[in-house]
């Protein structure tokens, strides 16, 4: 893994203490503990409804905690949050991705909202990157779903985070654009960058992660490493947790 | 884990991608959200330049609703000049809640009011960026519907004091307008909940604007005009304010 | 079970003693006016129920700007209570002040500028009400009720400027050329007095309601509670 520019190695990246979220009288996130280390890919697991999309927006300084800690690169949401947005890149699985501009109107413009320098020479960067570098100038409403995946992932890279947050990037895509997305995902992640990404789809989590939580019910109910998996242990894995939590 | 080569169907090489030496330097935070603004008011013009369906939208209703006031009023020569800055102002608002909405409607629907929010800039130049938008916008209309009026009417509308009129109306329509619309776009009832919301609370803007148009176009004496542009600067200026303070918490969740 | 707290008891005792004295006061203490007769009573009613209707709103604004800084949901309750209450006496005002100007200016609205702002503010209210029933996430519903309530309030004095000006400008009541179409006359120093005393007695009254609307809302919300944690 490349090094990660923090100042010190050893401090998690993310960090959440006792996360607690309600919306009005009802709570969805429970006390939740989590931390991750620079450089770790963590796939959160987890059925409908456990808190994966709301959680991630936390993170991802869209959504406020109600109760609780979340530092980010060392700085603290939701006081901090500006500073946290400068180095945190988010997809999400809706494109954020104006369908009147072209592919590369679209990455100007995120590129100019976060001050990027030398914009043209980024931009045609990241479209080769994302591999849509001959499809710049045609409007992004005419891209198909996998196009706009990995157009939206390019917005995020444009300034270089160092956390990344994937949403359930997958989600409606078929198996070729999904092979796509991965080779995306994988060149993304290699820049030693953070990675947390939420999925539905145990296989492809489990081909590209480093480490395996299950969210259930607003909190982590099991983590396990790559490393630490037998081979198609994943699934037996994510079963157990749930099990456990009684909702197999 | 090894990074896979993409898999780009015209592209042989490999996409490196480098290490930018922190392009993001918090530069003057002042300087980013100029830019920041700007970015989304040239978004939001170059899109609309793409599609024209808001400005035709726009455009067509204003037309229409005019023509409705012409069968409505059955207005001779002389009661004209008594209504016309009325006729227009109501056609420019109803012609302006259209614009209003759709504006937010483009950032909500498709989720892109996110992509604004991740963005390290103040929240207050979103609001900015989407009220000179819809400033824009609103001025195209009312310069398309004045000439149209014009020779339709038979009056006369080129008067340097009836487009300050119209800008001081619009600017504070705008503001309050683009802050209401961005509440309104959460709920089902959006198209409709916004006059509802709107119309009570611009209505000093309605009062002062009609008198002050008819008052120039009358060549009443520029003492009686005064007052009312006073009304429209002190509204602008009030709500803007306002407008500027509470975005943050419309907007956050 | 939370039975009513001993204050608001004394506050309903007081409130219900009040409106009888204030009425009393009214029909039989208060003087004949001389041009109006029997129909200026209503007088004191429409005055002060407006009066409650400006406070409402008021109240909800203050309401609006502290629960935007704490998040606290009391403070939306609050507001939206306010509001609620408001909007009722603010309606009353409107009625009363059409009962009086029919029988003295022989017409049922003026565009008095009180008299439509007012209504404005009324139309407001009712926005209030309409752009939170469209909201449903309890957060977002009482961070938008709050702006709104800001807003709206802040827009009522301009609103009766302009209506103002627009009537110095454009003096003309339909049906009649009185100087008293403003609705003024002298008050001998009786009718100041039951004047302020209903203006007490209905303030009084709104603090009772208000209360009662709160500890309302705060009971519906344990309910709530109640029902989720049961269900889940």
């Amino acid at each position: 893994m490349a090094e990660s520019p923090q100042p010190s190695n050893t401090a998690p990246v993310i960090q959440v203490r006792k996360l607690v979220k309600r919306f009005g009288l009802k709570t969805v996130l429970r006390a939740l503990d989590f931390e991750v280390q620079p450089g770790e890919f963590v796939a959160v697991l987890g059925p409908n409804g456990a808190g994966k999309s709301t959680f991630l927006r936390i993170l991802a300084s869209l959504s406020r905690p109600s109760l609780g800690e979340v530092y980010v690169a060392g700085y603290r949401l939701p006081g901090e949050a500006a500073a946290v947005r400068r180095i945190l890149g988010v997809v999400s699985h809706q494109p954020l991705l104006y369908g009147d501009l072209s592919g590369e109107e679209n990455l100007r413009f995120y590129a100019r909202l976060y001050s990027v320098e030398h914009v043209a020479a980024r931009v045609a960067e990241v479209l080769e990157l994302v591999g849509l570098a001959n499809r710049r100038r045609d409007l992004v409403r005419t891209y198909s779903r996998g196009m706009q995946q990995r157009l939206a992932i390019g917005r995020a890279v444009l300034h270089d985070p160092e956390v990344m947050l994937f949403d359930e990037p997958h989600t409606g895509l078929d198996q070729e654009a999904c092979a796509m997305l991965d080779n995306v995902l994988r060149q993304v992640a290699a820049r030693g960058r953070t990675v947390v990404m939420t999925s539905h789809d145990l296989s492809r989590a489990a081909d590209l992660a480093t480490r395996f939580d299950v969210l259930s019910r607003g909190r982590i109910v099991a983590s396990a490493s790559h490393d630490t998996l037998p081979e198609h242990g994943l699934l037996q894995f994510y079963r157990q947790a749930l099990q456990v939590e009684g909702q197999v | 884990m090894t990074p896979a080569q993409p898999t780009s169907s015209t592209s042989e090489r490999v996409a490196v991608e480098t290490r930018l030496e922190r392009t993001t330097t918090p530069r003057s935070s002042w300087s980013a959200f100029r830019r920041a603004l700007w970015a989304i008011v040239w978004k939001d013009l170059a899109a609309e330049m793409r599609s024209r369906e808001l400005l035709s939208a726009m455009l067509v209703f204003a037309l229409l609703v005019i023509l409705i006031f012409n069968f409505a009023l059955e207005l001779d020569a002389r009661t004209r000049t008594n209504v016309t800055s009325g006729v227009l102002w109501v056609t420019f608002a109803f012609a302006g809640t259209l614009g209003l909405n759709r504006s937010m409607a483009m950032e909500k629907d498709r989720g892109c009011l996110d992509g604004l929010l991740l963005a390290p800039v103040d929240r207050s130049a979103i609001y900015f960026g989407k009220a000179i938008g819809n400033l824009v916008f609103m001025l195209l209309v009312e310069a398309i519907v004045l000439p149209v009026y014009s020779v339709l009417y038979n009056v006369n509308l080129f008067h340097a004091g009836l487009i300050l009129v119209i800008l001081l109306g619009s600017i504070g329509y705008v503001a309050v307008g683009t802050l209401l619309s961005s509440m309104a776009v959460h709920t089902r009832t959006r198209d409709v909940l916004l006059p509802i919301l709107l119309f009570p609370v611009v209505i000093p803007v309605f009062i002062a604007a009609v008198k002050a148009s008819s008052g120039y176009l009358q060549g009443i004496p520029m003492d009686e005009i005064m007052p009312w542009l006073n009304l429209l600067i002190v509204f602008d200026v009030v709500f803007i304010a306002i407008a500027f303070m509470v975005f943050d918490y419309v907007v956050e969740e | 079970m939370e039975s009513k707290p001993a204050g608001l008891k004394f506050l309903d005792g007081l409130t219900v003693a009040l409106m009888l004295v204030a009425t009393a006061l009214v029909f039989f203490y208060a003087p004949l006016e001389a041009v109006m007769g029997q129909v200026q009573r209503v007088f004191y009613f429409h005055v002060a129920a407006g009066w409650v209707g400006m406070l409402g709103f008021l109240v909800a604004a203050i309401a609006g700007i502290v629960y935007l800084r704490t998040a606290d949901r009391k403070w939306d309750l609050v507001g939206l209570s306010a509001v609620e209450i408001g909007m009722v006496f603010a309606f009353i005002n409107i009625v009363t002040g059409s009962i009086w100007a029919r029988p003295i200016w022989n017409t049922w609205w003026t565009w008095d500028p009180r008299l439509t702002t007012a209504t404005i503010m009324e139309l407001i209210y009712a926005a209030y009400l309409m752009l939170r029933a469209g909201i449903e996430d309890p957060n977002r519903r009482a961070r938008f009720g709050a702006v709104y309530a800001i807003v709206g309030f802040a827009s009522v004095p301009l609103t009766f400027f302009s209506a103002r000006l627009f009537r110095t400008i454009h003096p003309v009541v339909v049906g009649t050329n009185q100087p008293g179409a403003e609705g003024a006359f002298d008050m001998t120093p009786k009718m100041l007095q039951v004047f302020m005393f209903s203006l007490f007695t209905f303030s009084v009254l709104f603090i009772d309601l208000l209360w009662h609307r709160v500890r309302l809302g705060r009971l519906a919300d344990r309910v709530e509670q109640l029902k989720l944690k049961w269900m889940a």
